[in-house]
């Protein structure tokens, strides 16, 4: 009974707080703009539009020979749906495209080639833009391949069994790996879109308290500060499942990822990431009491690292050691593993428990500072 | 008697002030005594401690020394018992806008634990008492000033507070809306014996209360009946009637500078006046400034700035100068506005509104929340298209001309637009590059805005930590960088305190001496005796225009009093809308 007595009130009290809030959420168009439209053209954009693959590539064929097995040579990268080649006859004109950007890379095929390759030592010549050292390379090995599938398949059609390939064979698998960037892209979006509505949303949502002047006379009521809090927690955690489903539905029926591991742990892991996500906009917000600063520093704090540092686009491995130790700090990093895991791989628990358990010691930190910045006291 | 709700003792506060490590005294040893059943108010200027006092009170601050007790509890070590307890309506009630009026009083119901039975005998009440009960779906952000403040009071009273405190319940909100408001309280106070603190800067209100506490800087000047404070000024009141020729403000502004004067203000055409001490027996006719002196009962208002005088150095020498004398213009009218409509969507905000105003005039447009008296300023700065009407300035059209109209005027936005980062310089220096003005001219015009407006010494403070008073002045003197003759004031005065409010009329008569045309609007309604002519806006519309004396005949006395302006402002309003009322129905 007496527990009764106290307890109702305060249920009551983070009823009405959740109920004041989910109104305020759904009625808010910036919320629902981040909330559900936002999600949505990031799915559409890095579902479509971002891709790691590298095709179309734009090449400058300077074609210095006009035999025909220079004539087979260049019709092996028109046909090919990784180039993009535009025919030139002067290396100075090439250059001229390659300075103005329209392409990537220079292939001379040089005017003795014909009488090498019958001699079995024909060379072609490959300048490519390193602006992009990471592209310049794949585009290197896309080129060895195309050469050396060339030479491969005319060896073959000419019965000749001379092994006058410039290329050996283990570039071609490198090159015909034709590796859908969607099956990591996809993870790392679900991670971008509950990191935005996680932490993005709820930076705001203390911040707008304190400036509109609302906290000072909620203050001076029954409610508890920790109430607040949780008041506030709740619709976002909501937004932020909804924010789920809206992903994994993408990612298996429109990109068609596989999930290999179970979707329980996919969800559940999702749900501690949120929370997560959620206390860092909470203790960002709650400490700047500003939407402007908390929105900026959640932006920097948060989204940028979940995009650059997690793991999702560039590799941990490849990263210097100072800044590979300063990814310890990001949740993005544990729930990049965790997720592409469960997608990729399946329910590989020495892989997901330890992520999870820095994901939970990561909440627990955040919900005791956000209680501890969180005081009914003004200045 | 009965035993105190509230002691306070020696309480202090001090604040760090950001930015330049100075230290602001926001309380030096106040002490206070709120008693059961009654009616406290704490009046005193801007800064003077009366929000930092209640928010002790309410547990939000804790004071750096003194005690202090609410309901026998400790609000600094227990503030949750004590906010369990009482009801708080902060200066900026925070109503939750885009929740609906029912919304937000659930949420306040529900958070002090109203059950259902309570709230069926209570909703009825307060919908009664605020009106509010037809607008019940609306949401909080579409009110009215004066509504918003209604259920900002509801809100703090779903249940029985023990303590009803209130921040400035009334500032920024429209004569009816405050009588409305006070009547509430004054009801809650009588009828239920509930216990109330309030704070204001309306004299008149703080003449409702069982006992005021009149705070200055700090410390506490006065804690008595207000008819006490009355009776400071006893034989200290006069008035004088101006000879032909002058008018009642620039006597007023003259008699201020008397150093036996503490207070002159313009009233219905003549010039009350406190003095620093009783006349000199013995001599048959009492002479100021060789005019008769004809006593009168003293005011709340006159004792008050008895003691604020005593306590605040007198700032002298007020004024204005302008750096060069104005280009004599045109005779006739300056600002002209004929059939004025401004439409938004089916709501028509401005409804053919028509005035004239002539050089050197001070104009004042008067009106609730709502009567479109900022639109009619936006459209006269071509900062919004009129939707019909003619609009001309210093005979330009402003729609044709737009860019050389709004050079002749300069504009004080309400709340004035000022960038609060930036410091009173700074500020000054951009508006100067807005206005186009370069080099030496920059210089020199920046350095007569500091020197006229009193802002050399706060020269490098953020404009964001000045005090009200101060971004007043800063506004002021950023809007008349290039010298324009048209000065146009959007509610300058709200929220201001009386002395910085009389500093403030002072500069506009010194301006409109020397030939600066004035528009201001107001909610002051004692404020329109400052005007040559004033206009009576609602619902878009003008109800009534004329000298102040004409406007003060259309009003009703109430208990015998004179008829102030207010009442007839009152009067004005409430009769257009038992027209309009009528012709509906």
């Amino acid at each position: 009974m007496r527990l009764q007595g106290t307890l109702r009130p305060k249920l009551r009290r983070i009823l009405a707080l959740v109920r004041k809030e989910t109104r305020q959420m759904v009625r808010d168009p910036a919320t629902i703009a981040v909330g559900i439209v936002l999600p949505v053209i990031l799915i559409l954009l890095f579902g479509f539009g971002l891709s790691l693959d590298v095709r179309n590539v734009p090449l400058a064929v300077v074609m210095e020979d006009s035999s025909a097995p220079a004539g087979n040579l260049l019709a092996a990268f028109t046909l090919s749906s990784y180039f993009n080649p535009q025919v030139v006859y002067s290396p100075q004109a090439a250059e001229r495209l390659m300075m103005e950007g329209r392409v990537d890379g220079i292939l001379t095929i040089p005017s003795d080639f014909a009488r090498r390759y019958g001699a079995g030592n024909a060379r072609v010549q490959l300048v490519v833009h390193g602006s992009d050292a990471n592209r310049a390379r794949i585009i290197e090995s896309y080129v060895d391949g195309a050469v050396g599938a060339w030479s491969a398949r005319q060896s073959a059609d000419e019965g000749t069994s001379a092994g006058n390939g410039p290329v050996g064979v283990q570039s071609r698998l490198w090159f015909n790996s034709a590796n859908d960037s969607h099956y990591f892209l996809v993870p790392g979006l679900v991670v971008l879109v509950m990191t935005l509505i996680g932490a993005f949303l709820t930076a705001m949502v203390v911040a707008r308290e304190w400036e509109r002047g609302t906290f000072e006379a909620l203050f001076v009521t029954p409610v508890r500060s920790g109430e607040i809090l949780l008041g506030k927690t709740v619709p976002y955690f909501g937004l932020g499942v909804l924010g789920l489903l809206l992903c994994i539905v993408a990612a298996k029926f429109l990109f068609r990822v596989p999930i290999v591991g179970s979707l329980a742990v996919l969800v559940a892991g999702s749900m501690l990431y949120v929370l997560v996500a959620l206390g860092v906009g909470l203790l960002i917000s709650s400490y700047f009491k500003n939407q402007l600063v908390a929105s900026q520093l959640t932006m920097l704090a948060t989204f940028m690292p979940a995009l650059m540092l997690s793991g999702f686009l560039f590799d941990l491995r490849s990263m210097p050691a100072v800044i590979r130790a300063l990814t310890y700090l990001l949740p993005a990093r544990y729930y990049v593993a965790l997720l592409q895991t469960t997608f990729l791989a399946g329910d590989i628990w020495p892989v997901i428990l330890p992520n999870a358990a820095a994901l939970a010691v990561m909440l627990g930190l955040l919900g005791y500072a956000s209680r501890a910045v969180t005081h009914k006291r003004l200045g | 008697m009965a035993i105190p709700v509230v002691v306070g003792k020696d309480l202090r506060k001090v604040f760090r002030a950001p930015g330049n490590g100075g230290e602001v005294r926001a309380l030096d040893g106040v002490s206070i005594e709120v008693r059961a059943g009654e009616l406290t108010a704490l009046v005193g200027p801007d800064g003077a401690g009366k929000t930092t006092l209640i928010r002790l009170m309410a547990g939000l601050f804790t004071a750096d020394a003194g005690t202090l007790t609410v309901l026998g509890i400790d609000p600094a070590a227990q503030p949750q018992r004590v906010q369990d307890r009482i009801g708080y309506m902060p200066q900026k009630f925070g109503l939750y806008e885009d929740l609906s009026v029912q919304e937000n009083l659930d949420l306040y119901a529900d958070l002090h634990g109203v059950g259902a039975e309570e709230r069926s005998r209570r909703y009825p009440q307060l919908m009664q008492m605020t009106d509010l009960g037809r607008f019940t779906g609306r949401l909080a952000g579409r009110l009215s000033g004066g509504m918003k403040q209604k259920l900002g009071l509801a809100c703090t009273l779903v249940r029985s507070p023990e303590l009803l405190l209130l921040d400035e319940p009334t500032v920024g909100v429209d004569p009816l809306s405050r009588r409305e408001l006070w009547a509430i309280v004054e009801h809650l106070v009588r009828e239920q014996g509930l216990t109330v603190l309030t704070s204001t800067s309306y004299l008149d209100e703080a003449e409702r209360a069982a006992r005021v506490l009149v705070l200055h800087e700090g410390r506490a000047l006065a804690q008595s009946e207000p008819a006490a404070v009355t009776r400071i000024a006893t034989g200290r009141s006069v008035v004088l009637d101006p000879n032909a020729g002058e008018s009642a403000r620039s006597l007023q502004a003259r008699l201020l500078d008397d150093p036996e004067v503490i207070d002159a203000v313009p009233d219905g055409g003549l010039v009350r006046l406190v003095r620093t001490g009783e006349p000199a027996t013995g001599r048959d006719r009492d002479m100021i400034a060789g005019l008769e002196a004809t006593p009168v009962e003293p005011r709340f208002e006159d004792g008050f700035m008895v003691l604020l005088r005593g306590a605040a150095a007198h700032e002298a020498g007020v004024d204005i100068q302008l750096q060069r004398p104005l280009a004599p213009s045109v005779e006739g009218s300056v600002v002209e506005v004929h059939d004025l409509v401004k439409t938004f969507g089916d709501f028509t905000a401005v409804n053919h509104v028509s005035f004239e105003v002539r050089r050197g005039e001070i104009f004042g447009l008067l009106g609730p929340n709502g009567a479109g008296k900022t639109t009619t300023f936006r459209m006269l700065c071509g900062l919004s298209p009129p939707t019909a009407g003619i609009l001309r300035i210093a005979g330009l059209d402003v729609s044709g001309a737009g860019a050389a109209a709004r050079a002749r005027l300069g504009y004080v936005a309400q709340k004035f637009s000022l960038y609060g980062a930036l410091t009173v310089a700074e500020n000054l220096e951009f508006f100067a590059s807005a206005y186009g003005l370069r080099g030496a001219q920059r210089r020199e015009r920046i350095d007569w805005a500091l020197r006229q407006f009193d802002l050399e010494r706060h020269a490098r403070t953020a404009s964001g930590e000045l005090p009200g008073g101060f971004k007043q002045r800063l506004a002021m003197g950023a809007a008349l960088l290039h010298e324009p003759d048209i000065l146009f004031l959007d509610e300058p005065t709200s929220g201001a305190d009386p002395l910085a409010r009389r500093a403030f009329w002072r500069r506009i008569t010194a301006l409109a001496e020397q030939g600066v045309t004035v528009i201001v609007t107001t909610h002051f309604m004692q404020e329109a005796e400052y005007c040559d002519h004033i206009a009576i806006m609602d619902g878009g519309r003008v109800l009534a225009r004329g000298s102040p004396a004409q406007i003060r005949r259309l009003g009703r006395a109430r208990d015998g009093r004179e008829v102030s302006m207010e009442d007839a402002f009152i009067a004005v309003v409430e009769t257009a809308r038992a027209r309009e009322g009528a012709a509906r129905a």
